[in-house]
């Protein structure tokens, strides 16, 4: 057993209202550069939809993430040959227009224009040619189900699932994504440059940007499709897991900014000897064996093999604080999104409850057998088409509000929980009450010795020319033709 | 031996060389962030799927050949039972066919980087040059090789002069003289070569020495460690 510590996220779908906070937040933190205009380390789907870019999910297409090949896992896309042999074009390498035409605005003309009988407009420029176009894709052009009678039907989640788009019958529900930071990243896995790595001490995922060479395997290799290419500097860019405010005991951007407070982010111990059979699971079995390789840090024994595999203790404690734990194993209300990718994310997912579908006049809290966001659809998004762990997870979200509700009217309840009532009331209080220091269990790194901090003042970590921090440059509007 | 001669053929591909080895060294010390490939794949696709392809593959096996026809003496492969005329005739065909793929990819290139309005407003001076020299040097490749012997009775025999000559360049010992009456055309080849190379280190083409054999050895997951001092 070789124990490893890992940050990881949890995001409790039945609390996000869709606003994009996060995205916007992390995109003025990250991404706010030439190159990478297009990208969003954080984006907000709403679902059903083909997303961003379109229908990642669908890796017959894109071909990222891991396969079993007979019992041996082996990337999806082909091993190391296959990719030296597709260098010279990455055949699985979306196109920017795959995400969309990154466009601004003719700004300058509502200040500039001259005298006219007409009030002067700013129009859409392509930021890649500068020439005046018209936006047909966007970022979130699906947003709350827009245009989903087209696009909605293309979902590669609705495999087997009878899905109505008539307003009266439908459902939505929003899926928030960043890198997943994987035990088993396949990112990291495709880069023939080894430019990628995981981080030893808690498992961020970075590109080495002065290592990488822009042969795009990361993107294409990625399931997920979050490693992006930045186009003008030649270089694969990705989701930081806002390193340089973890490291100071601070939630990322994103869920620092969260409105609905759906975040937890916290400290899983993992035995990383584990990684690569639990990735090799069976189908049936990928959420239970993912699950199972999260050690109890409570556990005395696993404590002590963790500090003497060199986790400070600092960070066992925050462990046995760690929600992401509680949610994910203790509780089993989190999922991993897409487990069949084999890339063992560590960003899980509480699934969305959902009022009842058709009219149930008198009934007031949902049930799980007649949801209006179909059972089989989630189970393809978080338990790779096995119904059974999102029923559990759904299942226990409802005995809270049975309970809850119980002790608020008087009211008396029906049905039983497999959870005693104070682990339920437990599970309420971090669903629903816990404060920034519960849903944030963060652990400062101690990196105070690591670098020459006085040369370091202002940099953020993706500071090459023209990047992000204290030496970064503004960004170039849109050039004319 | 003329002064011109002197020039062309010892002082200015030693400088081109210099220029290349140095420039190099300096790059990659002190530049990794602009070391890639700069792919337009991502803006691009359509065409570079077939444009690349011909011109990858295209170039290494002119390369190998240019390694077979210059490095390894007529001797040697006399030695080996190749006849001039049978070494004269592989060289056409093979050379030829390599040499189309090359000079279809890189003119495809050409073609592309100027037409698709994503690539040219977005290209810098040295995606331009580097291309268009390449252009330039393979053009000239292909008409020594392939239209030249049509125009004057037969292949240029380059392995009694461009070759020894080469081979004395590398090892320190330059004669300028076997240069001096070989065919114009061939001279313009070697001449925009060496411009070539010597802009080489400050353009996109640096992306050949990354090509990354390593990660046939490689394990799949890469994990970095903090410094020691800091754990």
């Amino acid at each position: 057993m070789r124990i490893k510590a890992q940050l990881a996220m949890v995001m409790n779908l039945d609390k996000c209202i869709g606003c994009h906070t996060c995205s916007v937040t992390c995109k003025h933190a990250w991404t706010n550069r030439r190159g990478v205009e297009y990208a969003w380390f954080n984006n907000v789907e709403t679902k059903p939809g083909v997303g961003y870019p379109k229908r990642w999910e669908d890796q017959e297409h894109w071909r990222g993430g891991w396969a079993l090949r007979g019992s041996r896992l082996e990337l999806k896309a082909g091993g190391r040959l296959a990719k030296l042999l597709t260098i010279f074009h990455n055949p699985n390498l979306p196109t920017v227009d795959d995400y969309y035409d990154p466009w601004s605005y003719d700004y300058e003309t509502l200040a500039a224009a001259p005298p006219s009988r007409h009030q002067p407009t700013a129009r859409p420029r392509s930021v890649l040619t500068g020439d005046a176009m018209q936006p047909a894709w966007g970022p979130n052009w699906e947003d709350d189900l827009a245009g989903a009678t087209v696009t909605g039907p293309q979902d590669p989640d609705l495999v087997g699932v009878e899905v109505a788009f008539e307003y009266e019958r439908t459902f939505q529900l929003y899926l928030p994504r960043i890198c997943n930071h994987c035990l088993n990243p396949a990112c990291v896995a495709s880069c023939p440059s080894g430019a990628m790595y995981k981080r030893e001490e808690d498992g961020i995922v970075l590109t080495d940007q002065q290592a990488c060479r822009g042969w795009r395997f990361c993107v294409s290799g990625c399931p997920y499709k979050k490693p992006y290419f930045n186009w003008s500097s030649g270089k694969a860019e990705k989701c930081l897991f806002c390193y340089p405010r973890v490291e100071a005991g601070q939630p990322t951007v994103c869920a620092e900014s969260c409105v609905g407070r759906i975040r937890y982010l916290g400290v899983v111990l993992y035995d990383a000897d584990g990684v690569p059979d639990a990735a090799a699971a069976p189908v049936g079995e990928l959420v239970a064996r993912q699950r199972a390789l999260f050690l109890d840090p409570a556990d005395p024994r696993i404590a002590a093999q963790a500090e003497e595999a060199g986790v400070p203790p600092a960070w066992i404690a925050a462990a046995r604080r760690s929600p992401v734990y509680r949610l994910a194993v203790r509780w089993e209300v989190a999922l991993p999104l897409h487990p069949e990718f084999r890339t063992l994310p560590m960003v899980w997912y509480v699934p969305p409850l959902s009022p009842l579908a058709g009219d149930s006049p008198g009934t007031v809290l949902p049930d799980t057998a007649a949801m209006r966001i179909p059972l089989a659809y989630l189970a393809n998004l978080l338990a790779a088409g096995d119904p059974s762990p999102v029923r559990r997870a759904l299942e226990r979200l409802v005995a809270v509000r049975r309970l809850m509700r119980r002790l608020t009217t008087g009211e008396p309840s029906e049905a039983s929980s497999d959870l005693p009532p104070d682990e339920l009331e437990e599970l309420y209080r971090l669903l629903a009450l816990a404060k920034h220091s519960e849903r944030f269990v963060v652990p400062p790194a101690h990196k105070e010795t690591a670098a020459d901090l006085f040369t370091l003042r202002g940099t953020a970590g993706l500071d090459s020319e023209g990047g992000v921090g204290g030496w970064g440059a503004a960004p170039s509007p849109p050039r004319r033709p | 031996m003329s002064l011109t001669g002197q020039f062309l053929w010892v002082i200015l591909p030693y400088l081109a060389l210099s220029i290349f080895v140095l420039g190099h060294l300096y790059r990659y010390g002190f530049s990794q962030y602009t070391w890639t490939a700069r792919s337009s794949e991502f803006l691009e696709k359509r065409q570079l799927r077939w444009a690349s392809q011909l011109f990858h593959y295209g170039i290494i096996f002119v390369f190998l050949g240019h390694v077979l026809g210059l490095l390894v003496p007529a001797a040697w492969t006399g030695a080996l039972g190749v006849s001039e005329r049978l070494y004269q005739e592989q060289a056409l065909l093979l050379g030829g066919v390599a040499g189309l793929l090359a000079v279809v990819g890189i003119v495809w290139f050409n073609w592309r980087r100027w037409s698709v309005a994503r690539l040219r407003r977005n290209s810098s001076l040295g995606d331009y040059l580097a291309i268009a020299l390449l252009l330039l040097v393979i053009a000239l490749g292909i008409y020594n090789t392939l239209l030249y012997p049509l125009s004057h009775h037969g292949p240029y025999n380059y392995r009694a002069t461009i070759a020894p000559w080469l081979r004395g360049f590398l090892t320190g010992r330059p004669d300028a003289a076997l240069m001096v009456h070989v065919p114009a055309t061939f001279q313009l080849h070697l001449l925009a070569a060496f411009l070539l190379f010597a802009l080489w280190p400050f353009t996109r083409l640096v992306h050949l020495w990354s090509l990354p054999l390593a990660y046939l050895r490689r394990r799949y997951i890469l994990y970095r460690g903090l410094p020691p001092e800091a754990r």
